[in-house]
């Protein structure tokens, strides 16, 4: 076969070649036949075999989950064991297999079907959503009476690229990191859940290649560009060639920013600035330490609510803050409360039908009307503030009310632990995500009653601008750089300056290059990103003075479109950098 | 054969978890038999899935139907099993 390419979007750059690790769900076919009366024992032994191996599969899966992610998940997989060696099951395969002379595997898939659709139709939500448990436990067990393997990317043998249709977190969970030079998904998006691992991990993907897995073969050479997006199938000589060119090249680029880890994100004329990192999960804090972050702007907690049965309990979010304030080591980590609803929702709690769910009951709006859910948060972050230095920050605000309300509840939880013995910082920081023109408009009122702002610059273009980021006819028109967008920013955070509260950018913004010099210039103090993009941030920081950024952000607030100002920027960047 | 009547008062019922303890235990008692009724379904207390088929939620009351050697010693065992059911 002749070198192909195939196309898709970088979620994470780098450049890597190695072998393709499929990671696909193989297809089964069912003995549909008649086995004759002499043949009875023979398939019941190979029932007892294969659900004997599907045993030995799942005890390791929930080893190596109780490993990498915790009690709670792994206690998840109890469960299937028990399904999988149920006593009424075993019997009802038996009988199959006696009485209407089946094969093992249709018996088993029958039985399995039966009450997959008793689940599936069940009045409780939580049960329905166990059907595709059942689907997944006899998928195990089918496979193993039939002698079909399941992959597993715990059996990744030697370093390699891992190819799937997409990859949930209980799917990351079982990989070894170290093994994994890169992931491309068939499906998703940059949003996507391997997306924000794989930058979290600094680890190369590719997501959205459609095709993906009708082009490669398991084990098959390729090289990933996750700089461009390509995908290159059996390479030529002269492509290799090019490839390794490239690759080294990025790799002097990285080795080169590397360099820059130890260094402060200092102006020429001494403005020190805050370079953080955004993290989804605990394990996110060591690659961010890597990249030279100097604390975390924003911890996503949803995550921690996000692929389980249940509400996380005050011990278990406790812990996972924790992990994060002591990495950091008396460095700031600002810890987003619970934002859920919009995009983001959960196994375990039915959220209503809404017509339009980004205007809807999200964030701290379910916060506030849940309040023992979220007191359970905030007591969670205030015992991970003893570890450390933690804060706490606000999403979805749109008027005063709601921070005050939040901000007595907050009180409510330091009286309780006090009354308890419970250690906590007094003093811990609290904060305002400012995602709404709302928020943005009152920053003047809110700067009385917290201490800091952050922009959350995705959800404030598109509620700037109603574009509605995830839909692809108006792509176009979703635009952070468009002056509304700055200039709201320029307003609310001038307001909060004047009143000594600092602010700090969270969002895409915060760690696109183009967009620094304009955000030093304003008077933002903290910029929080994806870890990896700080090098690259911090070597524009190390290059300018206070007195250019102003200059330019000055000349930025005169232009009237967006097109133009990125025009600027970028010319700005290059001579800054280049001088 | 003795027959006891139980309110189910954990915030799940008998969802995954619970109900896995729920099989355990049952498995415990040997040489004993149960049978666990809700509404017109009876099931076998010692499989999960059956367990699982009755969706039990918190506030149903449930009869459990013990056939064996100790069948008020296996009671009393049951009254404090679910009384001391957590999640």
């Amino acid at each position: 076969m002749s070198m192909q390419v195939i196309k898709g979007i970088s979620a994470c750059p780098g450049v890597v070649s190695g072998k393709a690790f499929i990671f696909a769900q193989p297809e089964i076919v069912i003995n549909e036949e008649n086995i004759e009366t002499s043949d009875v024992e023979r398939e019941i032994q190979l029932f007892i075999d294969g659900r004997a191996q599907a045993k030995l599969q799942l005890e390791k899966i929930q080893a190596i989950t109780l490993k990498n992610i915790g009690p709670n998940e792994a206690a998840i997989f109890e469960g299937h064991l028990e399904i999988l060696l149920d006593e009424g099951v075993e019997d009802e395969i038996r009988t199959l297999i006696k009485d209407e002379l089946m094969y093992a595997d249709k018996a088993a898939y029958l039985v399995g079907e039966q009450y997959r659709e008793m689940f599936a139709t069940m009045e409780d939500a939580y049960m329905r959503e166990r059907s595709a448990d059942m689907k997944d436990i006899f998928r195990r067990l089918l496979a193993n009476i039939l002698g079909i393997h399941i992959p597993q990317l715990s059996e990744i043998e030697e370093p390699s690229v891992v190819i799937a249709f997409d990859l949930t977190p209980s799917d990351t969970a079982q990989m070894d990191k170290q093994k994994v030079l890169g992931f491309v998904t068939a499906e998703g998006g940059a949003t996507s859940h391997v997306a924000i691992m794989s930058r979290t991990l600094v680890i190369p993907a590719i997501v959205g290649a459609k095709g993906v897995l009708n082009l490669v073969q398991d084990g098959q050479e390729i090289i990933l560009d996750a700089i461009a997006g390509d995908i290159i199938v059996d390479p030529d000589k002269e492509q290799e060639k090019i490839y390794k060119a490239k690759l080294e090249a990025h790799q002097k680029e990285v080795a080169r920013l590397a360099s820059l880890k130890e260094l402060p994100a200092v102006t020429k004329d001494g403005v020190h600035m805050d370079l953080c990192a955004n993290v989804g999960t605990d394990i996110g804090a060591k690659p961010a330490l890597d990249q030279g972050a100097k604390g975390v702007g924003l911890y996503r907690s949803e995550f921690l609510y996000m692929d389980r049965s249940n509400w996380p309990s005050e011990e278990e979010q406790t812990i996972a803050y924790s992990n994060v304030v002591r990495a950091f080591d008396g460095d700031l980590v600002i810890i987003r409360t619970l934002d859920i609803g919009g995009d983001k929702s959960l196994d375990y709690f039915a959220f209503p039908h809404e017509e339009n769910p980004f205007l809807g009951w999200r964030a701290l709006r379910v916060c506030l009307d849940k309040v023992d859910i979220f007191k359970t948060q905030l007591r969670s972050i205030l015992r991970s503030s003893a570890s450390g230095k933690a804060g706490i920050m606000y999403p979805m605000v749109i008027s005063v009310e709601e921070v005050i309300k939040a901000n007595e509840i907050l009180e409510e939880c330091k009286k309780e632990l006090t009354a308890e013995g419970i250690a906590f910082d007094p003093n811990i920081q609290k904060g305002v995500m400012i995602e709404t023109p709302a928020a943005a408009m009152m920053a003047n009122e809110l700067a009385d009653i917290v201490d800091f702002f952050s922009y959350g610059t995705n959800d404030l273009t598109q509620y700037t601008l109603a574009v509605d980021r995830g839909n692809s006819h108006i792509e176009k028109l979703y635009d952070s750089f468009h002056p509304a967008v700055l200039r709201l920013m320029a307003q609310a955070t001038a307001a909060a300056n004047a009143k000594g509260v600092w602010v700090g950018v969270c969002g895409e913004l915060g760690g696109n290059h183009l967009a620094t010099l304009f955000l030093m210039g304003i008077g933002i103090k903290e910029l929080s990103m994806s870890a990896i993009s700080i090098p690259k941030v911090k070597e524009i920081v190390r290059a300018t003075t206070m007195t250019e950024a102003k200059e330019i952000a000055q000349k930025v607030l005169t232009i009237g479109s967006g097109a133009e100002i990125k025009k600027f920027l970028t010319e700005s960047v290059e001579k800054v950098l280049n001088r | 054969m003795k027959c006891i009547e139980i309110t189910i008062k954990n915030e799940t019922g008998l969802h995954t978890r619970p109900g896995n303890e729920l099989v355990k235990f049952v498995k415990s008692l040997e040489g004993t038999t149960v049978e666990i009724e809700k509404g017109d379904k009876k099931i076998r207390a010692a499989s999960l899935l059956q367990i699982m088929s009755l969706g039990v939620k918190k506030g149903d009351t449930i009869k459990i139907h013990i056939d064996g050697k100790d069948e008020d010693g296996a009671a009393k065992k049951f009254e404090e099993f679910f009384a001391s059911l957590k999640d």
